[in-house]
């Protein structure tokens, strides 16, 4: 009895059922009074592809993704387990797949058996590897890991929050949240027509593991003299890796289903035996993979002879205090969106456009949402591939003059719409909220005579340039709210050779 | 030959029309119904928002009494203690069972020695003499001006009312209520909700220096209760700060000088800013704390447009030394 239940694929669900919940947890405890220290971009870092692909752009295995050597090593000893045990998107794909797809025995054999489109994968992969040699890293695109954990980010826990209300003060806001909730539902969507879509065919990760699990050490076996050939194992197969014939390692995930539901007890899994089938090869067209590696080769020039924050500085793409050099941090940024999950005020959001194609995705500030909260650096603390140095807020703040502190960005007053400047009402709201000591944001006493022939005294703002850090506060809390009469820009930020105005600097 | 289509319909039997006609004339007569109830000249339905207005959270005042009654010291827990029991102790306010609600001001991601925020152990002797005075519901609140979570835990004053007995209460947007402060710069306003659910007030505010209004203290503090777009107010900060001290009387302030926030307020953030005062003022007038209060930042009243307007508007008064003030060195 304990033996059945213990089955190797009851283990699996046990672990699987783990990590979804620690996944969720993880995201969900990606918050300031929550995070304690907790190391909530686990998955990330487990997240082989993120590793692999963050070497190629800057020959660095960055402080927690040397984590992911545990799953490389892993999947040649055990195949490509992490795709049914460990993988929130894989896992979550599952569960769509066995709600939308109540079938007859018959019709889940055919959505079951392998298809020359899950080749693309591999494909895919070549792309984004060939993009990430020469230096763009586009794998957050599509690495299963970086787009859930954006996905539950950008999407789901605002969602929820929408209708719970219980998880921030404030209802986040992001900017185009929607066009990834409908991208994350669009592939969940997927499962209803084949089972595991995104895993089977799309998925880069999933590519990579397939090939380091070409000949893994344990692997799924069929018993040739005790197989009668019923095709029960295909039916809830997960990989697609026809176990009933030759099975393809590089598509299995190990789901240990076929072991569960042979009557036959033909299946185990081990070390083969001498009544073994043989197994089949990994299935690439070699033609198909270098016209994509010369389709990377071709499209990365292009890429990067275009208007990107990198090529010309961009005043809207303000970047998270601890951010390093634009060309860097698109050789870094996955678009995780972590950052934008622990951000406090909301600031930090998914860019569209702003910095070019190549970083769609990636965290800007937005004042109007949020500012950078003075006395925070947690984006800092929760980026797994460095984009974002960790900060202290000593460092942040700095210890003037030994010690600068870190600007984002500059302030500029547009005098034709601060109520003081043009209008003559006094105001300075942003004087009083400017966090640094001494203000950045000071003021002078104008006596002015008013229309009707009355005089006014009040007081006019002015920004010293030297002083002011970008923190976009004066921004978010000016009362000429559609269109600040105080911005920020990204001139002057810190991690900037060449985005600076000022001779000082 | 037949069409392939052949299947005619039954007969209509009278049992038939009669049920079939019914059940027409009721659906026209819902429909009729329904664009009779909700026929409208105006294209959304409004609903009529209740507007709320402050309670007087005040005791009855005692002669007997000083008016204000000053405490000097290093130990703020004995400071307030010292203070509030020379005005009749915490029972003369509280009444057991009774639901309090303390407002320090907490407006700021600062720590405790910046002094941007009111003192956490002055948060925390306020909570203990309303647990000991036996109180229903001890609340704690403020409507900060950075993020209300990261204000709360890095000002010490999220520590400081929970391992006491208080409730710390954060306003989110759905408990804003509208209120009438009935002033002339600040007519209806979103008001915390929270304020209409008590009893009995007690404003903790500290001494901060402020550009436009020159300083922020207890009648400044009542910004707090505030929810909206309150940044407009600084357009005429004199008159909105008279309006709130105007609509809303405290049961008890309790001002907390012990850190002096002398420059670059009220955000402060260089420990050069701050000065020690080592005080506690206590009392029921608030513009005579405040006009107290002024000394630490070497001000006068005659140059505080709205403490003269408060008082005009009957909030208290300036004169201080025609009070009688206790003065107590712990």
């Amino acid at each position: 009895m304990i033996k059945k239940l213990l089955s190797l694929k009851n283990i699996r669900l046990l672990y699987a059922a783990f990590f979804l919940v620690l996944f969720i947890v993880l995201v969900g405890i990606t918050s300031f009074r929550s995070m304690k220290g907790y190391q909530v971009a686990l998955f990330l870092e487990l997240d082989p592809l993120v590793a692999l692909s963050s070497f190629l752009t800057s020959w660095t295995v960055y402080k927690g993704l040397s984590l992911s050597l545990i799953i490389i090593v892993g999947t040649m000893i055990f195949g490509r387990f992490f795709c049914s045990w460990i993988c929130p998107m894989g896992i979550i794909n599952q569960i769509a797949g066995n709600i939308f797809n109540k079938l007859r025995a018959v019709d889940l054999i055919k959505m079951n058996a392998y298809r020359v489109l899950y080749r693309f994968k591999y494909y895919v992969l070549a792309l984004l590897l060939v993009l990430a040699a020469f230096g763009t890293i586009q794998t957050g695109l599509l690495d299963p890991i970086p787009f859930i954990t954006k996905a539950f980010a950008v999407s789901v826990y605002p969602a929820v929050n929408y209708w719970s209300g219980g998880f921030y003060l404030k209802q986040p806001v992001f900017q185009g949240g929607f066009l990834l909730a409908v991208i994350f539902i669009a592939v969940l969507f997927a499962n209803r027509f084949i089972n595991r879509f995104w895993c089977r065919s799309l998925c880069p990760l999933g590519a990579l593991l397939g090939l380091l699990s070409f000949k893994p050490l344990l692997q799924i076996w069929r018993d040739t003299t005790k197989c009668n050939d019923c095709m029960k194992c295909v039916q809830n197969c997960h990989g697609a890796c026809d176990p009933h014939a030759s099975l393809r390692t590089s598509e299995c995930m190990v789901c240990m289903n076929c072991i569960s539901d042979c009557p036959e007890n033909a299946m185990h899994y081990g070390l083969p035996k001498d009544t073994s089938s043989v197994h089949a090869p990994l299935d690439v067209n070699r033609r198909r993979l270098i016209e994509t590696a010369v389709f990377g080769t071709i499209m990365f020039p292009m890429m990067r002879s275009v208007i990107t924050s990198k090529t010309v500085s961009q005043h809207s793409v303000i970047r998270p205090p601890g951010s390093i050099a634009e060309g860097d941090f698109l050789r870094r940024c996955i678009k995780c969106g972590e950052c934008m999950k622990v951000c406090p005020t909301n600031v930090i959001q998914p860019a569209l456009l702003e910095a070019g194609f190549e970083g769609i995705w990636t965290p800007i500030l937005l004042n109007k949402i949020g500012y950078c909260e003075y006395n925070c650096v947690l984006c800092s603390r929760v980026c797994p591939t460095g984009a974002i140095v960790p900060l202290t807020v000593e460092k942040k703040i700095g210890k003037p003059p030994a010690q600068k502190p870190v600007k984002i960005g500059i302030a500029f007053y547009d005098r034709g719409r601060c109520l003081p400047w043009s209008m003559h009402t006094e105001c300075i709201v942003c004087e009083e909220v400017c966090p640094t000591s001494p203000k950045a944001i000071w003021f002078q006493d104008v006596e002015m005579q008013m229309r009707d022939g009355t005089t006014k005294v009040f007081k006019r703002p002015y920004m010293d340039p030297e002083l002011c850090i970008g923190c976009g506060i004066c921004e978010n809390k000016c009362p000429v709210r559609d269109k600040p009469a105080v911005r920020v820009t990204s001139i002057g930020e810190t991690r900037s050779l060449v985005n600076q105005m000022s001779l000082k600097s | 030959m037949p069409s392939k289509h052949n299947k005619t319909e039954p007969q209509l039997t009278r049992r038939d029309f009669i049920i079939k006609t019914a059940t027409v004339c009721s659906a026209s007569a819902v429909v009729g119904l329904w664009g009779y109830a909700f026929y409208s000249n105006d294209p959304v339905r409004r609903q009529d928002t209740k507007i709320f207005t402050f309670k007087d959270y005040r005791v009855e005042d005692v002669k007997t009494y000083p008016n204000l009654a000053v405490s000097r010291g290093t130990d703020a827990e004995k400071m307030v203690r010292a203070a509030v029991d020379r005005i009749g102790g915490i029972t003369r306010f509280i009444k057991p069972g009774e639901r309090v609600l303390i407002k320090p001001n907490v407006s700021w991601d600062r720590q405790p020695e910046q002094a941007a925020n009111t003192n956490p152990e002055v948060v925390a002797a306020v909570v203990k003499m309303c647990v000991e005075a036996k109180a229903s519901v001890i609340w704690v609140t403020d409507v900060s001006v950075n993020d209300p979570y990261r204000c709360f835990a890095r000002s010490g004053v999220e520590d400081a009312a929970k391992k006491n007995g208080g409730v710390l209460k954060f306003a989110t947007e759905n408990d804003f209520v509208q209120t009438d402060l009935k002033g002339k710069a600040l007519k209806v306003w979103p008001v915390s909700a929270f304020f209409h659910q008590v009893d009995k007030l007690i404003n903790i505010p500290m001494v901060k220096h402020h550009s436009l209004s020159k300083c922020t203290m207890a009648m400044k503090n009542l910004y707090g209760v505030l929810g909206g777009q309150r940044n407009r107010l600084h357009q005429d900060i004199n008159t909105s700060i008279a309006d709130l001290a105007a609509a809303i009387k405290p049961t008890l302030t309790i001002m907390d000088a012990t850190r002096i926030l002398m420059r670059n307020g009220p955000t402060g953030g260089n420990l050069a800013d701050v000065a020690r005062g080592d005080t506690i003022i206590a009392g029921t007038d608030i513009v005579a704390i405040e006009t107290y209060g002024l000394s630490f930042l070497d001000l006068k009243p005659e140059n505080i447009p709205y403490i003269l307007m408060a008082e005009q508007r009957g909030a208290g008064t300036t004169d201080i030394k025609s009070l009688n003030i206790a003065e107590i060195s712990v």
